[in-house]
């Protein structure tokens, strides 16, 4: 078997990093090749030079035998190369069609355009309106117009990078059906994800890179998970592990909580009620964009509510500020890194201060006591692995992992007794995901409240006792984790339809 | 080809060279400028940097000036650093100047002709409420309607002028101007008179409030867990906002603080060098502060020097208008160059100039 495009040599170097040194593999006609990576290993830097957004430095590629050096992604393009990005580019203002139209070389005019959307999107079971407007779209079909765009060029390589992040079980499902019928029609696809689950199922080979180099190829079937993140990760990892613990009194209790997002785009809370124990970790699940971000700002002060819709160990509490919940024993942890739990161009001291000043009692009479704010910051550095050369270093000079757990150190350093924590592991790379699960766990055997807002449900299970769903902005009742599927999680989620095709 | 590429963290060795390479680069674009104007630039630059300070023919009457100009100048400016870390930009310091110098000067005269020791404190402090409460307008609107304070501020200043006008012709013109449009002067009713405390050095009460001023912002500043919350707002204030900063509160002292010290700086121009209120009390230092605070990287200390070296420029200005006979437009094209350069160079603290490699094809 001849290989559709052959990488050889592939090296490009950024200021200070060589993100791909001397990256080779092939991949054949109708493959499914998993690139597998932590945040940094290299992948998007690599998929960008074959789509043609980043030349290389030295190195060459080969499409069907013939040299391929695409100057931009029209050249990718007009060679068959396509690639659907984890951030979709549509216009919520137009409609389907229109935004398909808009992407193509050479556009038919609108009745043949959407007698060929319905065409491709029946053949690949991907439903989808081509008169619909976008922005009335799931996250998922948008996916499926991105797509079914990709697709209207008769690519022979397709690129997708994180496609599932963003879907619920079942319409990854559907997302998988679709990719193998196209790897039997002789499309290669080139498949980007961090869950190794999903690439087990899907892929047939898989090239791990680790800071930019090839460190290994493998069959993902005859891998484990485990196997395949250790190949990643160039260590043994463990598995954090979770004790069921008995739970104690209500510490924090949410009243029929209902908020109106003031984000335009965002997604009000609509009669949010549950009550999280001593010793409790919840999972909320869900979609991205379903009212996580809302739920985050009314527990966390940034967003105030009536006093009574949210009870901190029997005391009403939603009218005050974050510093006040701080001191009654109410510490989050937002999702973003950069801007809204850390300030990016302040150092790590000042960073330690940002949450840190009340509880840790930093300030005497106004003025910010330096050497012990030092002390807590290198205590934070210390004993949660943050690797940096010191206290003064700005927050944006670590690396996404590194700050968050220098973020959620900062946190549960502070003896919390109700923790909320968003996305904890968002873009870490195992080990640093590993080492947040296990403090988090911690906490919570010590007789902490925990609530974990992710969108991973491996995530979820792995260390909630149970887990709730937020949808639309409603919360479902919570289930015991113990003994749940994914399946039924992703019915819990409902909100888009599902369909097998 | 030259590449911007960001510094891991910002450098502190720039933060210092800024500022000097941003007036390097003034006086060569300021010298070519002079150049056209069929000047010798050599000389220009000479008389306004180094004539009125080491000058003898001169520099005894242009010595005292530099602290008389550069003492307002830094006393507003501080109070509008503040601001400009927080992201408030209040461009209307001048407005609140004159209000300063309208409501102080109006207590002293309504004590005319008492003397007492309490007159003049109560005028300080007159000065500074005015000031603040003239900034509290647009604070008000912004925090109530999100007006934008850039604009609400600075059309204040127009009608701080007018009222200025109002009150000189009106209820504050003096009895024995001979109808001029001009307050009493203060210089003759000492408990209202901010004189020089030592002969011509310049050296009046205000100069003093100054540094104590400078002193007081740089520990709020560096120290303090408010000057901490006016960065942080400034810098990221979704962080703020998380770790307990109020947005309109911090809106309100920002411009308070800023307001009250442009106000006691007007107090104590009027009652000292400009010696009473007229039509043309306003001097710009309102604007010109603008220009010393982010010369001076609007930190206490960098607005100090900043200060007397716009100062400098001032009184080198005047010299050159009058030997060079060089149009008093140019001075302010001077200072503004000074202000477009510093911001140009500002990049360079955070990013650091590449030759960037060529691409291999």
């Amino acid at each position: 078997m001849t290989a559709l495009l052959s990488l050889s040599g592939l090296t490009k170097a950024y200021p200070g990093v060589i993100a791909n040194d001397h990256v080779s593999f092939d991949i054949g006609p109708g493959e499914i090749h998993a690139l597998l990576g932590e945040n940094g290993a290299g992948k998007s830097t690599l998929v960008k030079m074959i789509y043609g957004l980043v030349r290389p430095d030295s190195g060459t590629m080969k499409l069907h035998g013939k040299a391929y050096a695409p100057a931009e992604p029209r050249a990718a393009r007009a060679s068959g190369v396509a690639m659907v990005f984890q951030h979709f580019s549509l216009f919520d203002a137009l409609t389907v069609a229109e935004n398909i139209a808009l992407g193509m070389e050479n556009a038919p005019d609108t009745a043949d355009l959407t007698q060929r959307i319905i065409e491709v999107s029946g053949k690949y079971g991907l439903t989808i309106d081509p008169h619909r407007m976008v922005g009335d779209l799931s996250a998922g079909e948008r996916q499926r117009v991105e797509i079914v765009r990709c697709l209207l060029q008769n690519p022979k390589m397709l690129i997708m990078d994180e496609p599932t992040s963003v879907l619920t079980p079942q319409e990854v499902e559907v997302l998988f059906h679709t990719l193998r019928q196209l790897s039997e029609e002789g499309t290669s696809i080139l498949y980007i994800s961090h869950k190794l689950d999903e690439i087990k199922a899907l892929c047939e080979h898989a090239t791990i890179l680790r800071r930019g180099k090839v460190v290994g190829t493998c069959i993902p079937r005859d891998e484990t998970a485990k196997s395949m993140a250790e190949m990643m990760v160039g260590e043994t990892l463990r598995t954090p592990k979770k004790h069921y613990t008995r739970h104690g009194a209500a510490l924090l209790e949410l009243h029929n909580l209902w908020l109106q997002s003031s984000d335009p785009f965002g997604t009000s809370l609509k009669e949010i009620t549950f009550n999280l124990h001593e010793g409790e970790v919840m999972g909320v699940g869900g979609v991205a964009g379903n009212g996580q971000d809302e739920l985050m700002l009314a527990l966390s002060g940034e967003e105030l509510t009536p006093a009574h819709a949210i009870q901190l160990k029997g005391e009403d509490i939603g009218n005050l500020g974050p510093n006040a919940r701080r001191m009654r024993g109410l510490l989050t942890a937002p999702e973003e890194r950069l801007g809204h739990a850390a300030a990016p161009d302040m150092t790590l001291t000042e960073n330690a201060f940002l949450t840190g000043a009340m509880r840790q009692n930093l300030t005497k009479n106004g003025m910010i006591k330096t050497a012990a704010t030092r002390k807590f910051a290198r205590a934070i550095i210390e004993q949660f692995d943050v690797r940096t050369p010191g206290t003064e270093n700005t927050a944006h000079s670590l690396s996404g992992g590194n700050l968050q757990k220098f973020v959620i150190g900062r946190e549960i350093l502070q003896k919390p007794e109700v923790f909320v924590v968003n996305q904890p592991t968002w873009g870490v790379d195992a080990a640093a995901a590993a080492d947040i699960r296990s403090a988090i766990l911690k906490l919570a055997e010590n007789g902490a409240a925990v609530l974990v807002i992710s969108q991973d449900l491996d995530e979820l299970m792995e260390i909630s006792d149970n887990i709730a769903i937020l949808s639309e902005g409603t919360l479902s009742a919570p289930r015991p984790a113990k003994g749940i599927t994914i399946e039924q999680i992703g019915l819990m989620m409902g909100g888009t339809e599902v369909e097998y095709v | 080809m030259f590449k911007l590429e960001r510094r891991p963290n910002p450098s502190k060795a720039m933060v210092i060279m800024t500022p000097i390479l941003a007036v390097v680069l003034t006086m060569i674009a300021g010298g070519i400028l002079f150049a056209i104007l069929g000047k010798n630039p050599f000389e220009a630059i000479r008389i306004i940097f180094w004539d009125p300070l080491f000058n003898d023919t001169v520099a005894s009457y242009t010595r005292p000036q530099l602290l008389i100009k550069a003492s307002p100048l830094i006393m507003i400016a501080l109070g509008l650093s503040f601001g400009y870390r927080a992201n408030i930009w209040n461009i209307g310091a001048e407005g609140q100047f004159i209000m300063g110098a309208v409501a102080g000067g109006a207590v002293g005269l309504a004590f005319y002709p008492t003397e007492s020791v309490l007159i003049f404190p109560l005028m300080v402090l007159a000065g500074a409420v005015g000031g603040f409460l003239w900034a509290m307008i647009p604070a008000f609107l912004k925090i109530k309607f999100n007006a934008n304070e850039i604009l609400v501020s600075l059309m204040l200043v127009y009608v701080a002028i007018n009222f200025l006008g109002a009150m000189v012709t009106g209820p504050l013109r003096s009895p024995v101007g001979m109808n001029f449009p001009v307050s009493r002067n203060f210089n003759e009713y000492p408990s209202a008179y901010n004189g020089e405390m030592i002969a011509n050095t310049g050296l009046h009460m205000g100069v003093l409030v100054t540094l104590a001023a400078v002193i007081v912002a740089y520990i709020l500043l560096k120290h303090h867990i408010f000057g901490f919350q006016v960065r942080t707002a400034g810098q990221s204030p979704r962080a703020a906002k998380f770790s307990g900063v109020n947005p309109n509160i911090t809106i309100a002292i920002c411009l308070g603080i800023s307001g009250g010290l442009a106000g006691m700086a007007g107090l104590f121009e009027v009652t000292g060098p400009a010696g009473k209120l007229s039509t043309n009390f306003p001097l710009g230092y309102g604007f010109t502060a603008i220009i010393v605070a982010f010369l001076g990287r609007l930190n206490p200390i960098g607005i100090l020097f900043a200060g007397l070296l716009m100062a400098l420029t001032y009184i080198g200005g005047e010299l050159a208008q009058f030997q060079l006979s060089v149009p008093a437009a140019s001075i302010q094209v001077f200072q503004g160059m000074l202000l477009f350069f510093m911001l140009a160079v500002d990049i360079l603290v955070s990013f650091r100039i590449r030759l960037a490699s060529r691409e291999v094809a």
